[in-house]
């Protein structure tokens, strides 16, 4: 009779419909949507990058052809217009700078997102993997990183484009090597101090292989981290494409970046061509913003208790 | 006129999920010498009413109300005149002690430092006094051991150290919150016992903040038990625990486990602690409670006596809780019984060692 | 008792090594003693408590026997298997009969993963072959029985009390119906209400379950109430083993009576009566323990053979390592405080 009883009650508890759980995403995403700047600039790389994919439609030159009415007067008839079509005026050879934005946007968006997706990836499951086996493998694991990090990086990245030629795979390939050494230490770091974590602790005990307990256990809860420093490595990556192609190594023309752009900018500043230097420093400038304050954001939605 | 005075007492935290009451309506008056034990669990209120006291509420607390501490207000009073009370006129010990001290000063340093703040004294001669404030909490070689860091101390040493800072200044009142929680329990004992003899010894009045009945039955004069921030009963030690008035103290006696007697299947108290952010209107602990009125989900019962000097606040009769467990055991007298056991029992104890002896 | 023990523990120790203070990698290692020499035996479905203050090895010797700290000795299951030793792939077998509960009941639970998932962790680990429905029809059945509604099973850890997390805890245990629960803690970090609760669950679904329990506490108080027999620890040795009645109405080792008198009782009367037997000095270093008894230092009625030599664990029932056991006499203490 209870018996019975209590298999009904049981019946009826089990078919009740599942609670949607609040995940610990969600609860970050809620923060983060909370936080002004960063949504603000999340619009803003949104826009950035609607500009990068989309700006060829809207242009009236493409990015190789020359208008042969400018050339040579760039500083008098190339300014910025809407009627000619060079919305944001054309570079000394004629080029209009608005196509040419557009591509350097894409290159160097490219740039950005592909070394940080490269150190995100080999970053963390070697830090994690160092962290978590710990001992001998640990120690050698991490001083050879530490032997990669003592070598300079921008003389080592200049010696491959000089020796095995400029080009974008050469320059992906350069970032990549090196962008993912202190991901992995800061990785590690965090591996070491979850490691001893009772849930941890719980999955080896029950016998849960080690490749497991990685991507299962420690990987998740080292994202929070991950994402935050992510954020701050796409503009550094960035940043130091923009550098290479400032020193004249980056990417060849007719391929072009935010970097080279500047560069030119820069080099025509003194006669009167200030808009070749203003619209690429511009978008430049709000996107690496824009990072900034998203990682900012980012940061204190994963880790309210570090505030 | 009572030395600390507390008259309707609210705390309230901003959160991002809302309001969070943590302590509703608390009066309290403390004498001079007296010894208040106030016990409850994660979540009462109890550590939040002292740092209340104090002055110390994290940033996004507020406190309403009135404190009077020997006549003065020091509930939000600045902090030019927080400062010359805390320490000096009462001063508290917290449960964790290395948080409390700075583990890059050597003890004397931080000893004196107090002294020389608060008292005016010159270094010489506030490393003696904090010295003999060693020995007063009895750690061997104190004159020596001054010298060293927080670390050094072993965790029951450590607290010694920190009842030994707090204190340096004489107080009028101290302020114990969980001062014995993250130790093992025999350090535990010899903790309770130094904190009894010093009080003795120093006339202080002391309020003795714990999750644990059983620390407070050794301890305390006068017992009050929160929950869910509010006060559910107040009385003397002997009758709170031989006759317990609120169904919420008759129910956390009944879940302890205990060392000297046998029992069957724990009685717990069902369901879990409320949630601060969205209180119960009425009594807190109703929709845990073993004789729920229809009433008590909808206002809070008062605070109110119902013999001298003791107060409960339940909406249940006196008479249904008293029925609703049988009386407490009387003192388990050695009995014959019990005594053979033990014959029998001391027969298992090896001969060779037997011998031995 | 004619069954087979289930496990039994011989001379099981614990040692880790730490580096030299300021030693290269190649300088000798200085060595801690956390478990030094444990024996005992655990009947199916017994309980046994281990008591200890912090520092006795109790939790090491939780991990010793479930493989998370190497160990040297014996632990011999009930098939006759050394756990000890035993390679990863060999001991995966024996992880599904053994499970522990863990001390933080948040701490101990992925954040990131939903309750269902947590407690299906053990259970996909050892029976592949489990097709998803009816691995969610046993984590729901699992979570009815610890007490948690089972339409919860898609909510996070954090969505719940401690009370509750422990629950979760005890159901991810429970799945792969074990033979033997390690519980390192349960409660201490619960509410008194809350730990009632917890402790009539397990001692309910030992008695439904048949299992053998290990239950490690620092409050003898709780341990008293589950076990059957009582493991006393200090400094990573026994110092008594005995039924739990026998061991609380008539403690032998000066230890364990010393322990038992610091209990606070809540009862204002008799805590005013009570004698408290007082200890020596502190706990040594692990690092170096004292020569023959490790407790000698703190003893009461420590002699000169108690330097020298070890006292070995004795007895029929009620088994003690001390050379010179039984109930300390107020006289004996009154002049052991003045000495003191």
């Amino acid at each position: 009779m209870i018996d019975s009883q209590q298999m009904q009650s049981l019946a009826a508890r089990m078919s009740e419909t599942e609670v949607k759980g609040r995940s610990p995403w969600a609860d970050a995403r809620r923060r983060f949507r909370r936080n002004k700047a960063a949504m603000v600039s999340l619009c803003v790389l949104a826009l950035v990058a609607l500009f990068a994919i989309f700006g060829n439609t809207l242009a009236v030159w493409s990015n190789e052809e020359m208008d042969f009415n400018v050339i040579g007067q760039a500083a008098q008839l190339g300014a910025p217009s809407l009627e000619n079509g060079h919305y944001f005026g054309t570079d000394d050879l004629g080029r209009d700078l608005f196509s040419r934005t557009v591509q350097g946007t894409q290159v160097s968006l490219m740039v950005g997102l592909i070394g940080a997706a490269i150190a995100v990836i080999v970053g963390t499951l070697y830090g994690a993997t160092a962290g978590y086996v710990g001992g001998r493998t640990d120690a050698i694991m991490m001083r050879t990183v530490d032997i990669l990090l003592a070598i300079p990086y921008m003389f080592v990245l200049i010696l491959l484009l000089v020796v095995f030629g400029r080009s974008l795979s050469m320059l992906f390939l350069g970032i990549g090597l090196i962008s993912w050494l202190e991901m992995s230490r800061i990785v590690r770091g965090q591996t070491l101090s979850l490691k001893n974590r009772e849930f941890i602790e719980a999955a080896r005990a029950t016998g849960v292989p080690a490749w497991k307990i990685i991507l299962r256990h420690i990987v998740p809860n080292l994202l929070g981290v991950v994402a935050v420093y992510a954020t701050l490595l796409v503009p550094l990556m960035i940043l130091s494409e923009s550098f290479i192609s400032f020193l004249g190594l980056g990417v060849q023309e007719p391929l072009t970046s935010w970097g080279a752009l500047i560069s030119e900018g820069a080099g025509t500043m003194n006669y009167g061509t200030l808009w070749q230097l203003a619209f690429p420093l511009f978008f430049f400038c709000i996107t690496l913003f824009a990072f900034f304050f998203v990682g900012d954001g980012l940061r204190d939605a994963l880790d309210p208790k570090d505030r | 006129m009572s030395l600390l005075e507390i008259r309707d007492l609210n705390v309230r935290f901003a959160t991002t999920d809302g309001e969070v009451s943590a302590v509703n309506g608390i009066n309290l008056d403390l004498e001079r010498g007296a010894t208040l034990g106030i016990v409850g669990e994660s979540g009462s209120g109890k550590s939040q009413l002292s740092f209340a006291l104090m002055g110390l509420l994290a940033r996004n607390g507020r406190a309403t109300g009135s404190v009077r501490f020997d006549g003065t207000e020091i509930l939000n009073a600045p902090p030019a005149v927080l400062n010359k009370i805390r320490a000096r006129r009462i001063a508290m010990v917290f449960q964790d002690p290395m948080t409390s001290l700075n583990p890059y000063m050597r003890v004397s340093d931080q000893m004196a430092e107090v002294l020389m703040l608060h008292k005016g004294m010159g270094k010489a001669q506030a490393v003696a006094e904090s010295a003999t404030m060693l020995d007063a909490v009895k750690i061997p070689d104190a004159k020596g051991r001054i010298r060293l860091y927080p670390h050094e101390f072993s965790g029951g040493m450590r607290q010694r150290v920190m009842i030994a800072m707090a204190l340096l200044c004489r107080p009028d009142l101290l302020i114990a919150d969980e001062p014995t929680t993250a130790l093992d329990v025999t350090v535990q004992a010899q903790i309770m016992e130094l904190l009894a003899d010093l009080q003795r010894d120093f006339g202080m009045a002391m309020v003795l903040i714990t999750h644990d009945l059983g620390v407070i039955a050794g301890s305390a004069e006068r017992v009050m038990v929160m929950y869910g921030g509010r006060v559910m009963e107040r009385a003397s030690v002997d009758p709170l625990f031989a006759d317990p008035a609120h169904p919420y103290t008759q129910g956390l006696l009944a879940a302890i486990p205990r060392v000297d007697q046998k029992g069957d299947k724990l009685s717990a108290i069902p369901g879990s602690p409320p949630n601060m952010t969205h209180p119960p209107a009425g009594c807190p602990f109703a929709p845990r409670c073993a004789y729920p009125l229809a009433i008590c989900q909808q206002v809070m019962p008062p605070l109110q006596g119902f013999a001298p000097g003791r107060e409960r606040a339940c909406h249940v009769e006196i008479e249904v809780v008293r029925a609703g467990h049988a009386p407490l055991p009387d003192l388990p007298e050695p009995a014959a019984a019990d005594l053979d056991e033990a014959q029998q029992l001391s027969d298992l104890i090896p001969e060779e060692s037997a011998h031995d002896r | 008792m004619t069954a087979k023990p289930l496990l039994t523990a011989r001379d099981l120790r614990v040692t880790f090594d730490l580096p030299a203070p300021g030693g290269m990698p190649w300088t000798k290692p200085r060595q801690l003693h956390a478990v030094g020499g444990v024996d005992f035996t655990l009947m199916p479905g017994e309980t046994l408590g281990v008591v200890g203050e912090s520092g006795s090895g109790k939790s090491t010797l939780a991990r010793a026997l479930i493989g998370l700290v190497p160990a040297t000795g014996q632990a011999v299951w009930q098939d006759g298997t050394d756990l000890i030793g035993l390679s990863p792939g060999k001991m995966l077998k024996y992880r599904s009969e053994i499970q522990m509960v863990f001390q933080d009941p948040l701490a101990s639970l992925n954040p990131r993963m939903t309750v269902g998932q947590i407690i299906a962790e053990p259970l996909t680990t050892h029976h592949k072959g489990l097709s998803r429905t009816e691995v969610k029809t046993r984590v729901k059945d699992m979570m009815d029985r610890v007490g948690l509604l089972p339409n919860q099973i898609n909510r996070y850890p954090h969505e719940f009390s401690g009370g509750q997390c422990q629950r979760i805890g005890i159901a991810r245990a429970l799945i792969v119906e074990p033979k033997l629960v390690i519980c390192d803690e349960p409660v201490s970090a619960l509410d008194v209400s809350i730990q009632a609760q917890v402790i009539n669950l397990l001692a309910e679904l030992q008695r439904d379950l048949g299992l053998a329990l290990i239950f490690i506490a620092h409050d003898l108080s709780v341990v008293k109430h589950i076990s059957n027999r009582v493991l006393v620890m200090y400094l990573g040795r026994v110092m008594e083993l005995a039924e739990a009645e026998s061991l609380y109405a008539n403690p032998c080792h000066p230890y364990t009576q010393a322990l038992l008198s610091a209990v606070p009782i809540p009862d204002p009367q008799l805590e005013r009566k009570k004698r408290i037997i007082p200890l020596k000095g502190e706990l040594p270093s692990p690092m170096n323990p004292p020569s023959g008894c490790v407790f000698r230092t703190r003893c009461p009625r420590a002699q000169a053979i108690c330097a020298s030599e070890r006292p070995a664990l004795r007895g029929r029932a009620h088994l003690t390592a001390c050379h010179f056991p039984g109930p300390l006499p107020p006289e004996e203490l009154t002049s052991f405080a003045q000495s003191a």
